[in-house]
């Protein structure tokens, strides 16, 4: 008897697989070499005191408690409102490689390292929050907005007689093509502002952030909880006190409230470039060879360990965010599970993207002691909650078949080749959001590239943050192209925006009105 | 003698790719010119290339009409005037249509036969709405030439006559791609026909008939 032979596999499944097993090699690896120590020695005690204190919560354990509430509020609300219209007006530049490049070192910067900064540059004021919201957020917006404009649809434009101006074209038929999505995107950008305000508080400036590490490092969970509350009722209310037309009202209210003045002595900006930010051994005369030395042993004592435990940790986290992702997926999809098991999972769903990340690793922190452990699933848990809430909006795309495999089989030979590319691609983006927010694991105690810089900055020595935020924005835009680079080869949507506004509701829902 | 637009063994290409080839072509002003040709034959490269010929010179109605879905008819046609008026007056009559805009847009909706659906974005349209709304931006660009890619293909014949016969009487000249060959005899005086890359028919519609036209797609 003789064999054909057989062709080799030709498929796109194939292609996905491949790129998979090669990601979760690397994730294996990275849980293989990360320090995943206990040390707490009583866990469960720690445990149930947290417990007590989140069902004993105490709101009137807190001075100042609302100030911080409207300073959070303010500083989110200029900040985005100012990083709009920036990134916008950068966005009109975005063909211009020199503005890509800008917008990307911009956004690089976590707000944290934005925000220790300006700390130096503008002191503890209103302007601090504002700026180190308004300049990262102006690099994304610039991105997404940018992109929104390439892809818009080009015909409008050319369609016009000859001779119009540009500035004309643009108003008729280039911005009404993208306002729709700007504003969705603006409005979801609204509430990760309003987190990041939040935890702004951690450096000290006085949002919400700054009493509830207070309370959570005193052990006062009952304080902590109540304003946690706080927190989670803000952005959950957000859908009906977030209207289009009241925004100036809102944003009116947040220069009233918080005027975007310095609170820094004339000259601080000058001495802070001229004299704070040189390298040690520059500034004392040293010479080229002593600025080499003192390059070196940054790089050797904080960068390269920092960068280590930060890739080691990002990777990991994505393999564990991967995992999750695809048990959860199905818990919000409508063609697994039964409507009282649909309304459970969203509502497990909602409480994980909803609390922040900082806030999971810091109480896994007070669990597990200061390992790479807390961070990891921190990082994990509320990523996979937003990628599995996106991919069961994306199993409604194809219509069902009452013929159709169910169960197990169904998500294997249905659902999962389907929207496989769409997590995937979702997966990728979120890689670099993983990688900036190490930067707050950093600040909490965990040994990332954050807290090499949180320290040169409390020892006062910018030079050496300088240093290092720099080595981090090398990292991100590393990651950023190797991301691109990747999705450009498995031909994955390459636009996070548009795949947002497509799905509006990635954190939030648009505000009633947005939509026409 | 007055040319308008002319070739001569000119070579035309999409993107890279070269779709009508060695074309001599001279087009006088005053000519009335339907443009015939299978679908891919290429009219809307030879469209475009007159289009680059006198830029400023042309109302250009393209063949999937390019309107800008979420804005309303009325601004849609108004962008035709875009040239006529400075960046300050447009920009303004896009938050506050002004009176002498919407006068004249609505006399030349009228007798498109959209005057109702003048404050309706072009989304909320059926496709015969949407391509008397594009046809409008064109006349309302007041210009000489007329280069029309399919411009009524969307409508039903009666009204097709209708408005062609509008659009021509606005323009001087007009060179206009369809595929219904009856209208092309009744309204041009003048047919172009394109196959396989090359200009094949180039005749006065005096002379032929529907049966020379069917020639091009058999």
């Amino acid at each position: 008897m003789r064999f054909m032979p057989e062709a080799a596999w030709n498929t796109t499944a194939g292609r996905f697989r491949r790129a998979s097993l090669w990601l979760g090699l690397v994730g294996v690896l990275a849980f293989l070499l990360a320090d995943l120590e206990i040390t707490t020695l009583s866990p469960g005690t720690e445990l149930a005191r947290i417990g007590t204190g989140f069902l004993t919560p105490d709101f009137a354990a807190t001075e100042f408690v609302w100030q911080a509430l409207a300073n959070t509020l303010a500083f989110a609300f200029q900040g985005v409102a100012l990083g709009v219209v920036a990134g916008f007006v950068l966005a009109l530049g975005w063909r211009f490689r020199g503005v890509r490049a800008f917008s990307a070192v911009i956004r690089a910067v976590h707000e944290l390292f934005w925000g220790l900064i300006f700390l130096q540059i503008t002191g503890l004021s209103p302007l601090t929050g504002v700026l180190a919201i308004a300049i990262p957020y102006a690099g994304i917006f610039a991105k997404v907005f940018g992109e929104f404009l390439e892809e818009a649809d080009a015909r409008p434009a050319t369609a016009l007689p000859s001779g119009s101006t540009w500035l004309a074209t643009f108003f008729y038929a280039r911005l009404p093509l993208i306002l729709l999505p700007v504003r969705t995107y603006s409005a979801y950008r609204l509430e990760c502002g309003l987190r990041a305000s939040a935890i702004l508080g951690f450096i000290g400036l006085p949002t919400l952030g700054f009493h509830l590490e207070t309370a959570f490092r005193q052990g006062d969970y009952s304080a902590g909880a109540a304003i946690l509350y706080l927190f989670f009722l803000l952005i959950g209310t957000l859908r009906w006190w977030l209207h289009r037309h009241l925004l100036p009202l809102y944003l009116g209210a947040a220069l009233w409230w918080a005027p975007p003045l310095s609170s820094a002595p004339a000259g601080t900006l000058w001495r802070f470039l001229s004299e704070d930010i040189v390298p040690a051994p520059l500034r004392q005369d040293g010479g080229f060879e002593a600025f080499m030395q003192w390059c070196l042993r940054l790089a050797s004592e904080q960068a390269l360990p920092g960068l280590w435990h930060t890739l080691v940790l990002s990777s990991a986290a994505l393999l564990l965010t991967a995992l999750l992702s695809l048990l959860l997926f199905p818990l919000v999809s409508p063609r697994f599970g039964s409507p009282l098991s649909r309304g459970l999972g969203h509502i497990l769903l909602v409480i994980l993207r909803t609390t922040p990340e900082f806030l999971l690793a810091f109480i896994l922190l007070l669990l597990f002691g200061p390992s790479m452990l807390p961070g990891i699933i921190a990082l994990a848990l509320h990523t996979s909650a937003i990628v599995a809430w996106l991919g069961g909006r994306f199993t409604l795309q194809w219509p069902a078949r009452c013929d159709g495999a169910t169960g197990l089989r169904g998500y294997c030979y249905e659902v999962l080749p389907r929207i496989y590319p769409n997590l995937l691609a979702l997966l990728l983006y979120r890689w670099e959001i993983i990688m900036r927010e190490t930067a707050i694991l950093g600040i909490l105690g965990i040994t990332t590239l954050g807290y090499f810089v949180d320290a040169a900055f409390a020892e006062f020595r910018f030079d050496r943050a300088l240093f290092l935020i720099l080595v981090s924005v090398l990292l991100n835009l590393g990651v950023d192209a190797f991301s691109r680079r990747l999705r450009q080869h498995l031909r994955l949507s390459l636009n996070e925006g548009r795949t947002l506004a497509r799905l509006p509701g990635a954190d939030t829902t648009p505000p009633r009105g947005a939509a026409p | 003698m007055d040319v308008l637009f002319s070739f001569r063994g000119d070579h035309l290409y999409q993107g890279a790719r070269p779709v009508l080839t060695d074309l001599t072509l001279t087009v006088r002003p005053g000519e009335k010119v339907a443009l015939l040709g299978r679908s891919g034959a290429g009219k809307s490269t030879l469209l475009g290339a007159l289009r680059c010929q006198h830029a400023t010179q042309v109302a250009w109605c393209p063949q999937d009409g390019a309107l800008v879905p979420m804005l309303s008819a009325f601004h849609n046609i108004y962008m035709g005037a875009l040239p006529r008026h400075g960046v300050g007056y447009s920009l303004l009559n896009l938050v506050w249509p002004q009176a002498r805009e919407r006068q004249a847009i609505h006399a030349l909706a009228r007798q498109l036969g959209i005057e109702d659906c003048l404050r309706v974005s072009i989304d909320r349209l059926s496709g015969g709405q949407a391509q008397r709304v594009a046809l409008g931006r064109a006349l309302y660009t007041r210009r000489p030439v007329l280069l029309g890619d399919e411009p009524v293909s969307s409508v039903d014949e009666h009204q097709a006559q209708r408005l062609l016969a509008l659009a021509l009487s606005q323009h001087d000249s007009a060179v206009v791609a369809l595929h219904d060959r009856s209208l092309a005899l009744s309204c041009f005086d003048r047919v172009l026909g394109l196959r396989d890359g090359a200009l094949v028919l180039d005749a006065p519609t005096s002379g032929l008939t529907l049966a020379d036209l069917d020639a091009l797609y058999a």
